[in-house]
Order: structure tokens, then sequence, then C-alpha cells
């Protein structure tokens, strides 16, 4: 059947090999470390063993005499230049390098340039510098105490609070919650994590003395926009700034903000005259670059007794370090944390969110989601199992019994959102089918009558992604379109520029494919470019799943651009009126006669060689891509988890996860991607945590003690779709990067909580260590 | 900014104006190198900057990630943990030596086939294990396979991919063993 039907080699839902591979593969990529210039001088970075402390002097002498050290650079330098502080994306400041104090452990200070990497090592580790420590604050609710020390003394407002967030109904939700038969609620804190790429960030920084031109090869999810941050901070000329984002080694929402280090080794340039690179180690990435998450959520929940959930109450204390650097769009500083509400048809809500400075790194960046997302769908998917726990019903009954029904799409959530499509029980149905859910149960009894541990965990989440629709989506004032710049050759290939950047997610490959489909040219005759700011249309960059949603619809609108075009081209080259030329089955066809037809490599070709009057030469297309809404993929996932009684290990057993992104670009990588989130939600619910002491000392500040999976930990996970298209995206894709990550971790706690029934929890905070679940087996069972 | 009046040097972009040095002999990828470094200078840094094989990557400080894992006399090394000194008179294999006279090796083919790498960072050193691991176990089962990369971290693929495409390569290299050997 598949031989007769039209398709085009390398169209959608195709699981072609990844165009990105073949350099990979042999050792052949370009990153940013690869970068070698003729001249280039090495930077590395002193840095603050301090969390808080008056800087009274730094020497550079020693570190002057250093064989191969040109220059050390401290903050008064750059204060002189103004570039001592620089704006957060959130519009706070950062210090660039500190005039007279630290604000967190590992801070930079100072900065060495020197002719080789060990030189300037060297030259970093002898720089003296005499501190006086200051009282520190690690704990937001202490931050925010009366009395607490103020780290931001810059700052005209002498708190440690930095801004208030609500939305919702806060008198109608009091009301709900006071008036239900149901209460229950829970604190939960989602700890500090980090992305950890497996490249670190760095840059190649190269002032031309002679033109003026700064060119900064960088670990950048978001080229076009770093271009324009170093315009404004720096104050050169943007066409003389030229940002080229090379190969990135993963990226998960780290590589978006601006980091001291980039501006530092870009002054460097300026000052020496030789381009200047600066890669950090991985300590240094784990103790200074964004963390993510940091969330003290209480969270209520109403609902009547047979189990319809009615009302949602959030009140969250967000720590943000010393500033708020993190990265979302302007006018929503706790990001889409409102998503909160989840699957299901809330009838009131009130969320609201307080921000604190504490003596430690700055960020709340998004660890491989959109937003904050992860924290919600956490809680909401949490606040479901304790529900289900106080009402005694199964959580896979309470989820069916609460989701919002297919035909109710679209769906406009009490917090404002309007969820374009789903099928929420079609799912959770799936993912029980799949992993033989009452099966399981019944299991589960005759293990728990003996004695043994084994529990089941279900995350049935809705994402929210694509930001954004311009009229409440911007980062600093740019709006959150993306873009897509398509040629076509005389010979029918295409070169196609984007304003995203792949960091493993394949772009090169998926945006052809959507390329192919939309022009009927095979995606192996279609070079995908993205990365290089004086190449590449201007756009937002790769973050938040945005990349498929946002650039990928600019691919579909761009290229259908073209075929407008290509019709009057075509009816040129049939002798027939444009009127009577119609796109189908991947060739410009005369309606009625479909034989009669011009494929686009015919109409290419012509443009270029015999078009006709009154069209312009030549066959491209660029889209501004502007999106109407958000995407909301959504999944059901179920873990199975058995937990050893005598040293509390917890090993999942079964994982399946079923996932709706909508229409599938290539299966082949939206597995890949569900299996890398998915990951990274292993990870935090079971191993990851930055942990700080008293005096501000990162505890997991290196792969020694941070736990990021192997693969003998990793589970092998299972996975399934079902695939319900976003109504108003051009092919009806949702993107995919990110579902796992957010979904994983409440399907992985709620069936370690499951499994200890026995025991009367309600609630493990994550990383579930082994330890905790050991202490509560020592308390022993609990009496129903 | 403080600065020294002194002329910048790039000999091997490692090895600073003064200090002693060595001379590492070794072969890499089947070629014989030679050069003087200074005595510290890490073999992954001797790869990368001073012979340009980029292809090994540095994905930590503490000898966990195995990004930058190699071979020495066919054995599987993180060199970020080996002095360049060390490779005297011994053999180094890169992953820019896995593709022989232009045919891919099976690891690397059915790392492709498999989707086994998203960004691509963690591979040279992922293959590398792999292959050493292959060359021992030509048929491992999903849990050696698992134990065997232990030491190589990927944040990309959750592993599954890889693991499947390490059996795929052995499974390869077994009928390409069969079909060489002939009927008995």
């Amino acid at each position: 059947m598949s031989a007769e039907a039209p398709h085009v080699k390398g169209g959608l839902g195709q699981s072609i090999l990844r165009k990105e591979d073949a350099r990979f593969i042999r050792g052949k990529g370009n990153y940013v470390d690869d970068v070698k210039l003729p001249g280039m001088l090495y930077l590395d970075i002193t840095r603050s063993p301090y969390a808080h402390a008056k800087i009274t002097a730094i020497r550079t002498d020693k570190a002057l005499k250093v064989p191969g050290v040109l220059a050390v650079i401290t903050g008064k330098d750059l204060e002189a230049a103004g570039l001592a502080w620089m704006p957060t994306l959130m519009s706070d400041k950062q210090m660039v390098l500190p005039t007279d104090t630290v604000m967190y452990q590992a801070q930079e200070v100072a900065a060495v340039v020197a002719d080789s990497r060990y030189a300037a090592a060297d030259g970093a580790a002898l720089i003296e510098v005499d501190y006086e420590p200051l009282p520190v604050v690690t704990n937001p609710f202490k931050a925010l105490e009366p009395g607490a020390p103020v780290i931001r003394t810059d700052r005209k407002e002498q708190s440690n609070h930095i801004w208030h967030w609500e939305t919702g109904d806060r008198s109608g939700t009091d009301e709900a919650l006071a008036g239900s038969a149901v209460r229950v609620a829970q604190d939960l804190y989602i700890p500090r994590i980090h992305v950890s790429s497996m490249e670190t960030c760095g840059c190649v920084a190269d002032m031309d003395p002679v033109s003026g031109r700064l060119t900064i090869w960088m670990t950048t999810q978001a080229p076009h926009a770093i271009r324009t941050v170093f315009a404004l901070v720096a104050g050169l000329p943007e066409q003389n700034i030229r940002i080229i984002s090379p190969d990135i080694g993963g990226g998960f929402g780290g590589k978006v903000p601006v980091y001291p280090g980039y501006v530092i080794a870009a002054v460097a340039s300026i000052k020496t005259g030789h381009p200047v690179k600066w890669i950090e180690d991985r300590s240094e990435n784990l103790q200074a670059d964004s963390f993510a998450r940091d969330y003290h959520i209480h969270a209520e929940v109403a609902a009547t007794p047979d189990g319809h959930v009615t009302a949602l109450k959030v009140k969250t204390l967000a720590d943000h370090g010393y500033t708020d650097a993190a990265a979302n769009p302007s006018k929503f500083p706790a990001g889409l944390f409102h998503i909160i509400t989840g699957s299901y048809p809330f009838a009131k809500a009130f969320v609201e969110v307080d921000a604190a400075y504490t003596n430690k790194p700055p960020g709340g960046i998004a660890y491989r989601c959109s937003f904050r997302v992860t924290e919600a769908v956490y809680t909401i998917e949490r606040m479901m199992d304790i529900l289900a726990h106080r009402l005694k019903m199964d959580p896979a009954e309470l989820r069916l019994k609460n989701f919002i029904p297919p035909e109710a799409f679209p769906f406009k959530s009490v917090l404002g959102w309007t969820y374009d499509s789903g099928n929420y029980a079609g799912a959770l149905r799936k993912a029980m089918e799949i992993i033989d859910y009452a099966g399981l149960r019944r299991e589960q009894a005759e293990k728990r009558a003996k004695g043994e541990l084994m529990g089941i965990g279900i995350s049935s989440f809705t994402e929210i992604v694509g930001a954004g629709p311009s009229q409440t989506f911007d980062i600093l004032g740019i709006k959150m379109f993306d873009s897509a710049e398509v040629r076509i050759h005389p010979t029918g290939k295409v070169i196609a520029r984007f304003g995203t950047k792949s960091q493993g997610q394949g772009h090169e490959t998926t945006y052809a494919q959507i390329l192919a489909e939309e022009l009927g040219i095979p995606a192996d005759d279609i070079r995908v470019e993205e990365g290089d700011t004086d190449t590449a249309p201007y756009g937002l960059g790769t973050y938040a799943s945005r990349s498929t949603p946002v650039a990928g619809a600019a691919a579909s609108m761009a290229a259908r651009k073209i075929r407008e075009k290509g019709k009057k081209i075509a009816a040129h080259l049939l002798e027939v009126s444009p009127d009577d030329v119609e796109w189908k089955d991947y060739a410009f066809r005369v309606k009625g006669v479909p034989t009669k037809s011009k494929t686009m490599q015919e109409v290419a070709f012509a443009a270029y060689t015999n078009h006709p009057q009154g069209v312009e030469a030549g066959l491209e297309a660029t889209d501004y891509y502007d999106p109407p809404n958000l995407t909301f993929p959504f999944g059901s996932y179920i873990c199975v988890v058995d937990i050893d009684k005598d040293t509390g290990q917890v090993k999942v057993r079964r994982f399946v996860a079923v996932d709706d992104c909508g229409t599938i670009i290539n299966p082949m990588i939206v597995d890949g991607q569900i299996h890398g989130g998915l990951t990274m939600g292993f990870a935090p619910a079971l191993l990851e945590e930055i942990q700080y002491d008293e005096a501000g000392n990162i505890q997991g500040g290196s792969f020694m003690d941070y736990l990021v999976p192997t693969a003998v930990e990793t589970p092998h996970w299972e996975t399934a779709k079902t695939v319900t298209p976003s109504p108003h995206h051009p092919i009806g894709a949702k993107g995919v990067g990110e579902s796992a990550t957010v979904g994983a971790p409440p399907a992985i706690v709620n069936a370690v909580v499951d499994a200890l029934q026995p025991y009367g929890v309600e609630h493990i905070d994550i990383p579930i260590h082994p330890w905790k679940v050991w202490q509560i087996i020592q308390g022993g069972p609990k009496k129903p | 900014m403080a600065a020294v009046s002194r002329p910048v040097t790039h000999a091997a972009s490692l090895t600073s104006t003064g200090g002693s040095v060595v001379r590492v002999q070794t072969i890499v990828n089947g070629q014989a190198v030679a050069a003087e470094v200074e005595p510290r200078t890490l073999l992954v840094h001797f790869l990368r900057e001073v012979l340009g094989l980029t292809g090994t990557h540095i994905g930590c400080d503490t000898s966990h990630c195995g990004a930058c894992t190699v071979h020495l006399d066919g054995k599987p090394v993180k060199s970020c943990t080996v002095l360049a000194v060390q490779a005297t008179g011994r053999e180094v294999r890169t992953v820019e030596g896995l593709e022989v006279g232009g045919k891919l090796s099976p690891v690397q083919e059915a790392f492709v086939a498999e989707h086994g790498l998203q960004c691509g960072f963690c591979t040279s050193g992922m293959m590398m294990t792999a292959t050493a691991l292959l060359k021992k176990n030509p048929n491992p089962s999903e849990d050696e396979i698992r134990d065997a990369i232990r030491g190589n971290l990927c944040r990309c693929t959750g592993y599954v991919n890889i693991v499947k495409a390490i059996r795929l390569a052995g499974q390869k290299m077994q009928s390409a063993a069969e079909t060489r050997g002939g009927p008995a």
C-alpha cells in the first residue's frame, strides 16, 4: 500500500538516519574547544573560596611572573570600562568580575590571560586575594526573615526579597478549599540541580583591531539574542558582532544565559588584540553556571468525596541565588509555573511565588524543560497521588475520573492557558495496557502480603512549550518568534537557515524532513544551517522545546511561500493560468489533469533560466513565525519499582512512557529525545542534587559527588505513542525534547511512595537516596 | 589590566616560554609522532592541541565522564588521566583511527544505524570503550554492555540506543568473522 502512496524521500514520519552523524562518528565535529586561531591566547579564572566576603586586596604580581602569562583582568579594570556588572535576562544585574564583594562560592574574582592553557591555569592559581568574610545566607526562608544580612546592598530595596508574582483567584480558591469535604496539603521541595551537558561552556572571542569586528565562537543556544545583548551591554555596533554557535555538546537550558567568562574573554581579546579562548572545567561548570529548580512549594488540593478535584492553591518560595539570572519570558518571572492545574479541569486555582536572594550561584534555568513546567507537573502529579491515597482510590482511576475530556479542546484552563489538543485518557489507557496495570496491582498485593516492597507510579502530564505568541512572550523585549530562510538552487537543491540552534536534537535532519514534505524535494538534497548570526535569519534560539513548534512552523510557512511563487512559474511552464495549478502529491499539477505536472525541481530550474514576465527570478522565501498559541504535548508514564528492604535501594523494574507530541517528524529521533528526557527525569528523582552547607560551601561541585546517571543505574526505557496533532501548527507538531524530563519524576516518586504505603508514607522529597528509604523502613510499618 | 610586555609564543599552545620539556615518541593511529612538551602535559591535551586530533573530548576534571577515552596498546584509557610521556613507545588509537581505508568500523556504523548519538560529545569516547569491549567479548549481554560503558557518561541518549548500537556492532563483527572464516 505504502509503495503506491505518494511520498517524498525523507519526508514526515520517516525514521531517516541523521545527517549530523557523519562528522560526529569520525571525531570531526567542531565544538568550541576545537576552534584554534592563529595567535590565540587562553583565559583562566580565579574563583572565590567564600560564599560571601569583602575583597580587600587582589595581588597579581606572582601570577604575572609565570612564564607565558600576559595579563590579569580584575573587576577594577572592567569597572573603568563600565563592564563590572551586566544585566541578566530577568532585568536584574550580575557581576562580571567583582570590584569589592563576592556573593557565592566559586564566583569569578580575576582572570588570567596567557599564551598557553597551562600557563593561564598556573597564573590563576597564583592570584592572591584578601577576603573579609561576611555573614552567609543559604536558606531562602532565613534570607527573608527580618534582620537577615542583606546580600544585595547595591539595590535600593535593602532586602533579600526579589519579587512576588501571583495569578488566579485567591479568595475564590480559599472559599472552595474552606468549604471542601476533602482537602490535602503537602510541602514539596524540588532541590537545586544542574544540567551538566557533557560539553561545558566556553568561547573563543576574536576582536579584529583593524575592522573593529568581534567574532565569538560560543556555546550558546540563542546566538542572535546573544548578539543583541552584547551590542547593548558592550556598546558595540551590532553589525560588527558575529556570534557563531558551532557544534554544541548538549545544552538543556544551561547554554542560554550569558556567563561572565564570555564577557571577560571578549574584553581580553579587545585589550590584547589576540583571539582569546575560555573553556571552563567541569567543576567550574557545576559550581558557577546556572542551576535549575530550587523551588520550595506548598500545595493544597480540594476535592469532592467521590474524587472530583475542585480547587488548587500553591505557594512557592524560589531561591535564585545572589541574582535573578533565570531565563524566563519577561512577563513570567516564575516561568510557566501556572500550567500547574495540569491535565485536570480545576474550577478554582491560585498560585503565588516569591523569590529570594541567597549566597548561592545565580540561575533558575530550565534543565531540559519549558520555564518551570517540571516544577508544576511534579506538584500536581504528586498531589493527585496524595489525594488518591487519602481517598483510598486507585491513582489511575482518580486521574481517569478527572481528565479534561478530548471533546473539551481547545480547553481554557482556569489560570488562563488555552490547551490546543489532547486525549489524556487515551494515553493513560495505552500505558496501562502495555504494562498490564491490573496484573501489576495483583502482583503488588501478593508481594505486600509477603512483606515485599513493590510500587507502581503514574504521571499523566501536560506540557506547555513552543514559546511563544508575541503579545505575551518576549525576552528583554525581543518577541519570541523564530525564523526560517529557504533557498532553492537552480538544480533543485536547497539550503535552509534557521534562527534556532541544535545541541543534539538533530535539527539538520528534522528541519530537512519538514521541508522535504512541503517542497517535494528529498531530505538528502536539503542542507540545514544554524548558529551563525552573519548568515542565519534572526531567531530566539533553541530551548523550551520551541524549535519544532516555532522554527519548524517557519520552515513550513517559508516553503508554502515558495509554493505560491512556484505556482506562477509552473503555470508558465504548463501554459495554463496560475489559478488552474494546484500543489498536490508533491508536485504542481493542473487541476483536473493531475498527470500534467511540474516538479519543484523543474520549477526551480525555470526560476533561474525561464522565469515568467512579472515574476522575480530566483526561488526563496523567509518566514518569521509568530505562533498563535503555545503547544501542549502530553503523555502518561507508568513506573514499577522494587525496593530492597535491607538497603533502601530503589530499582526501577519497568518504565513505560506513552508520549503524544502531535505529528511525528522522525520516529527514531523522537524516541531518542524521549529516552534522554526520561534519563534526565530519573536523575533528579533518585540521584542529583546540589546542596550547600551553612557557610555556603557547595556539596556537589564535581562529578565526584554530582551523580549524573551512568548506563548501570539508568533503567531500560519502553516507549509508545499516541498522535493528537496540534490544530494550530502548520504540520500539527508539538515538540518533544523535554516532555520526558518533565513527566518522569513524579511517576518515579509516586512509585516509591506507593511501595512504601505499608509505612504510612505520603511524600518523600527528591532525590530519593537509599538512606531516606532505609530510614522510613527502619521506622517500621504503620497500622492503617 | 595588569599586563607584562612579553612576546607571545605558540610553539605547541601548551608549552609556555621557559620550563623543561620532554620528548614524546609514540604511534598514533598507526603514524609515528614525536614532539617536545612540558612533562605534565596530559595525553588528551597532546592529542588535541599538539596533534590537532580534536575528536577526543574533555568533559570533566575528575576522570568520570569518559569523553576522552582512547586506546593505549589496545586498552581503553581516559586520556585526561594519562601523561603524554606515558604514551612513549606505545600505540595510541583515537576516534580518528576507527575508520580505516575509508571504511567505517562496525561500531561507527552501528551508532548511526541505531541513533546511538545526539550531541556527539560523548560519542568518541563511548565508541572507543565499545570497540574495546567487543574485542574482548563479541556477544555481550545488555548488562555486560551497560557495565562496560559505566565510565562513559552520556547526557542525551539515556543509553538505550547506545546499548542497541553496541549489540548490533557485535553481531555484525561476528557475522563478518564467520563469513571470513568460511566453511570449516
